[in-house]
């Protein structure tokens, strides 16, 4: 690990000016950050610590939806008892991710914002667009199994690896931020995550020293939500493909639904015109395939991650037939 | 006055092991990392040290660190408290579990700077004197351990997720996560421990011996 200094905030909006300085990173969890600072792929010369800040609270809204603390422990988001009740995908998504010690650890604010693990960014000895920027990307043409088959470019086709921000996805959460000046933000978190482009070191629409501060979740959609993760092992694994929905089906017909992938994209994967796909129709194969349809338009594999796209295709088939039973 | 890291004068193993090597060992690698930054012109001045308070099984202990050490390099290499295990010391083995306030982390994958203040049970904090605590009891009558590597971080862990359980926490396998206390099966179990990783593979006695413990009155 290279050498940083160690600062503890006193607020949020001075952890967003010290965040602000160049080689400045912010720590919460740190079970990301600081395994990638033992492997210097990241190297920052300053940490801020922001887990003294009191971001730790899930609270009501008024319009009857939650505002979950950057800093609350995924664990403890899982086993909230609203979130249990009413929002069962996010509680299934964050069960699913890590393991108990690293929930334990690991932060709300902190989740959203991971890295990949693709074996590239990982390993130093690599190309890789993200780490370094104009390096090349090794996964084009390696191993690439666990890659994207959507939303990638000719310069990286890493995937966000986390189950939590796919529930939030299909919840239509907010990223609530502060940054250095103390102005507060609103991002929908459709518009959080940015594909790669030419640019895949920027991963978020984030502005320099802005913090994340809590993430607000709408009153619960109407509807049976699932979380269905497809992976290598059965517990303890990164999401070969994973599925949240929240399906409203009555007498044989679904009313609406919302549907988003995990472990295709570089973001939290959601198309409309699946969810539009799904509305109004017979509960059945025919919806459910127009609806995979949809959703993998324009997917590609790149040799190694070929299968995910049929996998995709049948993990949603599962759920939505699950979901569906009456 | 604070519990020191190692009293002086006394001889524990760690000390005789150190012994035979230390010689050579500072011949090799014994500079500071102050005077190696200080060999390279033009480097930054070397971080100073910060000095931590934790508060490590009941007892108050004062270390003074890099920054960059973590919780569980503190415990091992400050505090000779070395049964906390490293293994792959990237958060994916859990031989390093502790609680921390109660709560089981990987100590690998956090620094002791950001714990200042904070209570940390290890497993050597576990046992009232030599009187072994039910759960660790029972691995040596289950059986569940072969080389013992990975055991401290599996009773730690175990320690904790029994503790989550009473507190009504849920598991993926858990089928109705509205109810408050789910009963704690072998698939509960293996579910919960899959962040220690038993590489003699000694889990179907670490699943009994857990299970027994989680059944005996509190």
């Amino acid at each position: 690990m290279k050498e940083f200094t160690y600062a503890r905030a006193n607020s949020p909006a001075q952890a967003a000016t010290i965040a602000a300085a160049s080689g400045t990173k912010v720590i919460a969890g740190g079970t990301n950050l600081l395994d990638l600072m033992k492997l210097q792929i990241e190297t920052p010369s300053q940490l801020v610590d922001i887990n003294r800040l009191p971001l730790d609270k899930i609270e009501d809204t008024p319009d009857g939806g939650l505002r979950i603390g950057t800093l609350v422990r995924n664990s403890y988001l899982a086993a909230d008892q609203r979130v249990r009740e009413r929002y069962g995908v996010l509680s299934r998504a964050l069960l699913s991710g890590a393991s108990a010690q690293l929930r334990n650890k690991a932060t709300t604010g902190g989740n959203l914002l991971q890295r990949t693990r693709c074996m590239y960014f990982y390993d130093t000895t690599k190309p890789c667009n993200k780490r370094t920027p104009g390096s090349g990307c090794a996964a084009l043409a390696g191993f690439n199994r666990m890659n994207a088959i959507l939303g990638g470019s000719d310069q990286c086709i890493a995937v966000h690896p986390s189950d939590m921000a796919v529930a939030m996805r299909v919840l239509d959460a907010k990223v609530e931020t502060v940054d250095p000046a103390g102005a507060n933000r609103v991002i929908p978190i459709a518009d959080f995550y940015r594909l790669p482009g030419t640019t895949p070191q920027i991963e978020t629409t984030l502005r320099a020293g802005e913090i994340i501060t809590s993430v607000t979740l709408p009153p619960p959609p109407p509807g049976t939500q699932i979380y269905r993760k497809v992976r290598d092992r059965a517990s303890y694994a990164f999401a070969l493909v994973s599925v949240a929905a929240v399906v409203d089906a009555v007498g044989g017909r679904i009313r609406s639904a919302r549907i988003a992938f995990g472990g295709l994209a570089p973001r939290p994967w959601r198309i409309s015109g699946a969810d539009e796909a799904l509305s109004g129709v017979p509960v059945g194969a025919a919806g459910f395939d127009a609806a995979a349809t949809a959703a993998l338009d324009g997917a590609r594999g790149y040799g190694g991650n070929d299968f995910k796209i049929p996998l995709a295709r049948r993990t949603l088939h599962a759920v939505l037939t699950q979901v569906t039973r009456a | 006055m604070y519990e020191n890291q190692i009293r002086p004068g006394a001889v524990t193993r760690r000390v005789v092991l150190e012994v035979g090597t230390a010689a050579s060992a500072v011949l090799i690698s014994g500079r500071s990392s102050s005077a190696l930054a200080a060999d390279v012109p033009n480097a930054p001045p070397p971080v100073p040290p910060v000095t931590v308070e934790l508060l490590i099984n009941g007892r108050k202990h004062s270390v003074s660190l890099d920054p960059r050490a973590t919780l569980l390099d503190a415990l091992r290499e400050h505090l000779a408290l070395t049964g906390t295990k490293k293994g792959c010391d990237h958060g994916q083995c859990g031989a390093c579990t502790i609680l921390l306030e109660g709560r089981r982390i990987n100590s690998c994958l956090t620094l002791a700077v950001m714990h200042d203040g904070q209570a940390i049970t290890t497993i050597e904090g576990l046992a009232a004197g030599t009187k072994l605590q039910p759960l660790q009891a029972l691995f040596v009558a289950h059986d569940g351990f072969q080389c013992g590597y990975c055991t401290s971080g599996q009773i730690c862990s175990a320690t904790g997720m029994l503790s989550e359980h009473q507190a009504g926490m849920p598991s993926l396998v858990t089928a109705d996560l509205a109810k408050p206390r789910p009963e704690l099966t072998e698939a509960e179990i293996r579910e919960r421990m899959s962040g220690n990783i038993c590489r003699c593979g000694a889990y179907p006695n670490i699943v009994a011996a857990i299970k027994q413990a989680a059944e005996m009155p509190a």
